[in-house]
């Protein structure tokens, strides 16, 4: 006889009371948003992303506020400048011709031509070296002819590294020299050697000169940085223009540039994807929704749009628009943008509106009496707005590289109004020389669109469904 | 499998038609018209150039003319340079912008798969950190600076030399080729290497995966026969449209590196208004894309066996 392990008793069959904590909710419930929130906060690249969007976007919505220097400016005394920290200059007179010391008691012609003459000793400044003039003199070599004035930017390394040859003395007596030949303010190695009227010495001797930034009362005036009232001493110290980026082969700050082509690249790259988003949604969801017949002929047509070459039509379109005079041309590329932009979007949530449609929501939503308005807006759209945002993410970086391709090939914005595209192609000519003219625009387009895409993935981690259930 | 291509091929015939058309209406409505450019002529010397070229007839007549020419391979002449058919502007310079395209669809194919399994295989490793920091760097710097990189770098490893071992200009030889075809392909090498990594990582879990492994197969086997083999098959699929945003982006890398391609003479033509070249140089460029895309599909069916194509 098998032995029973557990008799059931009376008790087993009275029904069992429920219990309240089975099913209550331990948390408050969250939102998809809220969710996908937090989902991407933990991504710390999608969020660093996300800061720099912002940055981008404080850059060129305040930027022009804070930093109030016309990008239009031009400054051909300033062509192609470096970026640099803020420079002082000082103030001096205008230029005064510079007699030529001359020691009287001292022969001009040498007696007799000895073979070694030694080099000048005792080189000094005359005046204070400005970038206006650096005045030398120096003692008289006994049995020179004359003495020859060489320049170097480096400490020469012999006889035959002297430089840059600047003039000559033509009596031995006449010991001094000026020195006027394109000054920066950065050092100078002066080489004086001692000549007996025909052949050179030997030996040199060489002299540092650093000399200092001037600027005349004119031309402050002239360029704006002192009043022409003011009264200002002589050798005081002014603050020049300050170019943080540098500027421009036109002598344009590159930083207004940069904030100016700013709202072109960003509001390009921002209106056109939403605007063409904006219209594949419509036509998507409606041809999703309707399906059958209509369905497929907006889709064909569709296809047709998305096989035309995209480059050729937006420039045959940006053209076809027509720019007047004055005009940038920001309008036709965007219109060309959102004609060729939108088929992409249409296909995506014209999937998506078909997905959903068949699922058991929108049927019970239907029982429930909902009309088909209600059940697109409040069910359908919202369902599809994870998609949506990152395509439009995405979307970003692609209509930002438009413009600048089409600026780059000068198909772009007209000329007087920068792009970062732009930028870049007045930037590649002087690329050996200047590299600063293509490296910041280029870096801009480069970070907008990294940090766009970044987002663009850390949004499509933080919305897809698909995502949550692999972790 | 024939009836799938035969419709497919229809689908691009008509695609071809919706270009032109599309390009045709474009055009026109452009203010002003190809003989614009010339200097000032007389209404007599006017009329006869528009008679010439067709000009004076209706806008619907003229569609009609340029449709029956198209069909039979005849683009016309070009308006801005002299007698010069649209059919031999095309014969010159397409072959220069389609070698371009060629290589640097191959060198970004290959780089991508090439890479693209490398991460997989160091997933996590400071090789898979390494490329794939490059890899978001050429998604996200826009050709025409790769471009200029790539000359900056040609001028410096020549002044290196001291000789013009590899020039940073112009078209002819393969040397010249490279530099172009390598910086035209380096932005599809980074999607293609992050599609290929995805990819990888994704077969990496499949059950046959598993199986080989059980039998005793060594890694390497496994690696290349099973793992790399399947992993491709996406790769292929966007190859086609891959196709077609390079050769359209070689417009930047032709300007920039000065090569003769088809491009230069598309601007131009829009520049001048010139109705043929326009239409000549659209509807070919048009034609080629679908026809490659087509192509690459037909292609994957013969690649991957599963895929039916209907």
């Amino acid at each position: 006889m098998i032995e029973s392990i557990y008799t059931p008793s009376a008790d087993d069959f009275t029904p069992a009371t429920s219990n309240a904590y089975v099913e209550q909710i331990s948390r408050p419930s969250l939102s998809y948003w809220e969710d996908a929130w937090i989902r991407l906060k933990k991504n710390t690249r999608a969020l660093i992303s996300l800061y720099i969007v912002i940055g981008l976007a404080l850059f060129t919505v305040l930027g022009p506020s804070v930093w109030r220097v016309d990008p239009s400016l031009q400054d051909l005394n300033q062509i192609s400048q470096a970026p640099a920290w803020p420079k002082t200059s000082i103030l001096v007179g205008p230029y005064k011709r510079f007699a030529a010391i001359v020691i009287d008691d001292f022969p001009a012609e040498p007696d007799e031509y000895i073979e070694d003459i030694p080099a000048p000793l005792n080189t000094r400044t005359f005046e204070p070296p400005t970038t206006q003039h650096v005045r030398l003199v120096w003692d008289p070599v006994e049995g020179a002819g004359g003495y020859n004035i060489y320049r170097n930017q480096r400490l020469p390394e012999g006889i035959n590294d002297l430089g840059l040859p600047l003039g000559s003395t033509l009596a031995g007596n006449q010991v001094s020299y000026e020195d006027r030949l394109n000054l920066e303010s950065r050092p100078y190695f002066y080489s004086i050697v001692s000549t007996d009227g025909f052949d050179e010495s030997y030996q040199y001797n060489t002299f540092e000169v650093t000399p200092k930034l001037a600027i005349t009362f004119n031309e402050a005036i002239d360029r704006g940085l002192i009043q022409a009232d003011e009264n200002r001493a002589l050798n005081s110290e002014i603050e020049l223009e300050f170019h943080p980026f540098g500027t421009d082969y036109l002598g344009r700050d590159m930083l207004a540039r940069l904030m100016e082509g700013a709202r072109v690249s960003l509001f390009i790259g921002i209106c056109a994807p939403f605007l063409f988003v904006l219209f594949g949604i419509v036509y998507g969801g409606f041809a999703g929704y309707v399906g059958g017949k209509l369905d497929q002929l907006l889709m064909r047509f569709a296809d047709f749009v998305v096989a035309l070459p995209f480059l050729l039509f937006m420039i045959l379109f940006k053209i076809g628009f027509g720019i007047g005079p004055g005009e940038s041309g920001v309008i036709p590329m965007l219109i060309a943008l959102v004609i060729l932009g939108w088929p992409g979007t249409a296909r995506l949530v014209r999937g998506q509106v078909l997905q959903i449609r068949e699922q058991g929501y929108i049927e019970a939503a239907r029982l429930l009496g909902g009309k088909d308005h209600y059940l697109i807006i409040r069910h359908i759209i919202p369902n599809t707005m994870g998609v949506i945002l990152v395509t439009l993410t995405f979307a970003v970086p692609a209509a930002i590289f438009t413009e600048a391709f089409l600026s780059f090939i000068g198909m772009g914005v007209a000329p007087p109004t920068p792009s970062w595209g732009s930028m870049c192609n007045e930037g590649v000519k002087t690329m050996l020389s200047h590299p600063h003219e293509l490296i910041f625009p280029a870096l801009f387009i480069s970070v907008t669109v990294l940090a766009f895409n970044l987002l663009g993935d850390g949004l499509t981690e933080a919305l897809d469904s698909r995502m949550r259930s692999r972790e | 499998m024939l009836m799938y291509t035969v419709k497919r091929l229809l689908a691009g015939i008509i695609t071809v038609w919706f270009i032109a058309t599309a390009t045709f209406i474009a055009m026109h409505q452009v203010p002003g018209d190809p003989l614009m450019n010339d200097k000032a002529v007389s209404a007599e010397i006017r009329a006869n150039l528009e008679k010439k070229y067709g000009l004076d007839k209706p806008v619907t007549e003229q569609y009609v003319i340029f449709l029956g020419n198209m069909l039979k391979g005849d683009f016309g002449i070009s308006f801005t340079q002299q007698n010069r058919k649209v059919n031999d502007i095309i014969r010159d310079h397409f072959p220069v912008s389609a070698t371009l395209g060629i290589l640097a669809v191959l060198f970004a194919a290959f780089g991508g798969v090439l890479w693209g399994a490398l991460t997989a295989l160091y997933r996590n490793r400071l090789p898979d950190i390494i490329i794939m920091f490059l890899v978001i760097l050429g998604i996200s710097v826009p050709s025409f600076v790769f471009a200029a990189l790539g000359q900056l770098f040609l001028v410096n490893l020549n002044g290196f030399v001291g000789y013009s071992i590899i020039p940073v200009a112009g078209w002819g030889t393969f040397m010249h080729m490279l530099m172009p075809s390598l910086v035209l392909g380096l932005g599809t090498m980074a999607l293609l290497t992050r599609l290929m990594r995805s990819s990888m990582l994704e077969v990496v879990n499949e059950d046959y995966i598993k199986t080989a492994r059980a039998k005793g197969l060594s890694p390497t086997r496994i690696f290349f026969r099973h793992q790399l083999r399947n992993a491709i098959l996406p790769v292929i699929t966007v190859l086609g449209p891959q196709i077609a945003a390079i050769t359209t982006g070689g417009f930047v890398v032709e300007l920039v590196f000065a090569i003769p391609g088809l491009g230069r003479y598309f601007v131009q033509a829009v520049q001048q208004l010139d109705y043929t070249v326009i239409m000549g140089t659209t509807v070919f460029y048009g034609a080629f894309l679908v026809f490659m895309v087509i192509i690459v599909d037909i292609l994957y069916g013969f690649i991957d066996p599963r895929v039916r194509l209907k």
